[in-house]
């Protein structure tokens, strides 16, 4: 075995992961990964009211706010046989819709962009070039060479003060980094636009919902009442700056984001062949239009596809035994009828028993096994 | 109040927002303006505009560390939803977030050096935020940051901090993970720093704007808001959701949401009888809104779930009317209103809604007989 390295804290996730992977000849050989947190939020929830089940549901993350959410309104209504009004229906589609935006951006941007733009590279950049580069990319208005050199001079600033703040001891100058000074200028420029475009989009979670993070949902529908010309409640006005919302959300995607992700991807054409896990997919499926029982209905459908062979997908039946089992195997649980078998979610177990190392550690025991402490990201699910 | 001072020389050679501001382009009407807006965010009298004014004009950057335990990231989600000012410009203009799991660069050993320089070269200077819990059972093991607890962590960073701000319901309150059984035991962080003030930001989350606020009043004066006796800014904790609630005249008419589905939900009623936490939760929903101004659970038809106030999760069903809840009155103490919330909700409810209010009912003339306060709850 070559050498031990650690990356513990794994930064711009939500929730707290560590990595350890062995290196040999300057190539990874092996690597695990730990999550090290848990609240046992599934111990907390029993003996409660299954009304209230989504919003302590909701709570496992605020970055995905709402998913859990809704998966938890679901259940709920699946158990008790409810079937949402068509309203409802729309409304939680829109709403998560908006998630699914929001989302996408954020973690392109926010949470992956900086393991591929050199923020410190950009000072380079020249903005004439920059701005003739984005005006091939796309119409997106912003991007003449003014504002491209405003951006320069404000993050040239910021950096010449010495307080680096979120950029500090990053990786700049590192040859991994491998777009030209003016893509990682155009990348610098949108991951601040975007910071301001996020808020925006949410806006939509606000007025359906409540709040965001965390919007407000509700077994058996939603809350909002909606009548076009109420006083309070979803309104015409309302309505139309949901739309507006839409409209200007899709723009950005469609201008920005889309864009930069072609032309940032285009230089990391060989990262393609990194990662994808064991090729073995697996998807719910969403935005029902007859409600969650049709999956037929379902705007994006549900499936398993196998060893990246995307020329078949399977169907799957969430319900069945066999189909969706967690295994536990992998990580600080203990099932009372033996660790190697898997559980239907329905009949899940969720007692904890860590058996990693007493802090504070250096490594994780590898060789016996590698564990994690958290359920969601933990779990193995097999499909069939 | 507690004041902290601390030394500012360190920073002394960096540029100041009103730098910064000029540089961006814009003028000094508009940079008063900003000005007095935030003055109006912090709860300040007119009066003191030209001090934040002054005070963005001449302080440079303030480090700040954000470390994150049991917690699931909405209040960082919340903070970058802050438009007041805009998150884009706080963090390039006002602190510098030297740590932040959520956002920053670097990751492993890089994140862990970045974090100690700071805790250095600007001991006793920094401000400390800390987003999430600290899980005491099991020795610790339910949280680990680079093979440490986050007790040990915590011990660590707090120790020279010139503040600590306690983000969201979990750092401040323990939030949902330490709803019965609380099985990590998770612990807020008040329980645990000793020896300096705690400024606790309940919610879950904050309004992002709250969140700035309350480090644009850091910044601003050079100390920490003045707080409640349970140590949360004045400026956004000292009324009640209730009190503040554009739907309270329904309330006090009597005028009640009896089923989500119902004519009353849809005429705006008050949300009281399916649930509505308003009346002992403390927080500034009703005022700044969420998002914007956009709207707020109230606004949108869903009752307060209460989400700032301690022990939330165990206080009663999110759906069942609050006078029925264990409690109910006791975590309202917030000086001296929750003293009178005790007594208006807890003893006069039952009677209010018919006898005391019926004048207030005859003027919103065009809602009669709808509404009417029967002792009949929606959910049993
Ligand atoms: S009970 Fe709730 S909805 Fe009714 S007035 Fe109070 S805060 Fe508003
Ligand atoms: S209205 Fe109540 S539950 Fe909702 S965010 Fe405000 S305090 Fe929290």
């Amino acid at each position: 075995m070559g050498k031990r390295i650690v990356v513990d804290p794994i930064t711009r996730i939500e929730g707290h992961l560590r990595i350890e992977a062995d290196i040999e000849n300057g190539k990874i050989k092996d690597a695990y990964s730990s999550g090290t947190m848990v609240r046992l939020i599934e111990e907390i929830l029993k003996g409660r009211d299954p009304r209230d089940a989504w919003a302590y549901v909701g709570r496992v993350c605020g970055v995905c706010t709402s998913t859990h959410s809704l998966t938890s309104v679901r259940t709920v209504e699946d158990a008790l046989d409810i079937t949402i009004p068509a309203n409802a229906e729309l409304v939680r589609n829109i709403m998560h819709c908006t998630l699914y935006m929001h989302d996408h951006v954020v973690h392109f941007y926010h949470l992956h962009a900086m393991d591929w733009v050199d923020v410190v590279n950009a000072l380079k950049a020249d903005p004439k070039k920059t701005s003739e580069l984005a005006q091939s990319l796309s119409h997106w208005p912003k991007s003449s060479p003014g504002y491209f050199s405003d951006i320069q001079a404000r993050i040239g600033k910021f950096v010449a003060s010495g307080q680096l703040g979120i950029f500090s001891n990053g990786y700049w100058g590192h040859p991994a980094y491998k777009l030209p000074p003016e893509v990682n200028l155009i990348g610098l420029a949108h991951y601040l636009e975007a910071l301001e475009w996020q808020k925006e989009i949410v806006k939509i979670h606000a007025i359906f919902g409540g709040k965001n993070p965390h919007p407000n949902y509700l077994v058996g529908g939603m809350a909002c009442s909606i009548g076009l010309d109420d006083v309070s409640g979803i309104n015409a006005e309302r309505l139309a700056m949901v739309d507006r919302l839409l409209t200007e959300g899709k723009q950005f995607i469609e201008q920005v984001y889309i864009p930069d992700l072609m032309a940032i991807a285009s230089f990391y054409k060989d990262w393609g062949a990194i990662g994808g896990g064991l090729g073995n997919y697996l998807v719910y499926g969403d935005l029902p239009t007859k409600g969650i029982r049709d999956t037929a209905s379902f705007k994006f459908p549900s499936g398993a596809i196998l060893g990246k062979d995307i020329s078949k997908v399977y169907d799957v039946d969430l319900k069945k035994d066999d189909e969706v089992q967690e295994f536990i195997k992998h990580s600080w649980y203990e099932y009372s009828g033996g660790d190697d078998k898997g559980l239907h979610p329905w009949k899940g177990e969720s007692k904890i028993n860590y058996t990693g190392p007493k802090p504070p550690f250096e490594h994780l025991d590898v060789k016996t096994n590698i564990h994690t402490l958290k359920h969601q990201g933990g779990m193995a699910m097999p499909w069939k | 109040m507690s004041k902290h001072h601390h030394s500012q020389e360190k920073w002394f050679e960096q540029p100041t927002y009103y730098d910064e501001i000029r540089f961006k382009g814009y003028s000094r009407r508009d940079f008063m303006k900003f000005a007095s807006m935030m003055a109006a965010f912090i709860g300040l009298e007119t009066s003191a505009i030209g001090q934040v004014a002054k005070a963005m004009e001449t302080k440079p950057r303030l480090p700040v560390i954000w470390l994150h335990f049991q917690e699931c990231t909405c209040c960082s989600e919340s903070f970058i939803r802050s438009s007041h000012p805009i998150v884009a410009d706080i963090l390039l203009d006002k602190i510098s977030l030297d740590y932040s799991e959520t956002l920053m660069a670097a990751s492993g050993t890089q994140a862990e050096a970045a974090l100690k320089n700071t805790l250095e070269k600007y001991k006793g200077q920094y401000i400390l935020c800390i987003e999430g819990s600290v899980p005491v059972g099991a020795d610790g093991v339910y949280c680990m940051i680079g093979g440490k607890t986050s007790m040990q962590i915590l011990e660590e960073v707090s120790e020279h901090a010139a503040a600590v701000i306690a983000w969201g319901s979990c750092a401040s309150n323990g939030c949902v993970q330490s709803a019965k059984p609380n099985p990590t035991k998770a612990t807020p962080i008040h329980k645990l720093v000793k020896g300096k003030p705690v400024i606790k930001v309940p919610g879950c989350p904050p309004i992002g704007e709250v969140m700035a606020g309350v480090i644009v009043h850091y910044l601003t004066f050079g100390t920490i808001p003045e707080l409640d006796r349970l140590g949360r800014p004045k400026a956004f904790y000292s009324k009640r959701v209730h009190d503040t609630c554009y739907r309270r005249p329904f309330y006090d008419a009597g005028l009640f949401v009896e089923s989500f589905d119902d004519e009353n939900a849809k005429k705006g009623y008050c949300l009281y009888k399916v649930g509505c936490k308003g009346p002992t939760t403390y927080n500034a929903c009703g005022v700044m809104k969420w998002n914007e101004g956009t709207s707020y659970p109230i606004q949108s038809g869903h009752p307060c779930i209460g989400c700032s106030e301690e022990n939330y999760w165990d206080n009663g069903r999110l759906y069942e009317r609050a006078s029925s809840f264990a409690g109910f009155g006791i975590e309202s103490d917030a000086d001296t209103l929750g003293k009178y919330a005790l007594g208006a909700t807890g003893v006069a409810l039952a009677g209010h809604a018919i006898l005391t209010n019926l004048n207030k009912r005859k003027d919103i003339n065009t809602l009669t007989a709808e509404g009417e306060a029967g002792d009949v709850d929606v959910i049993e």
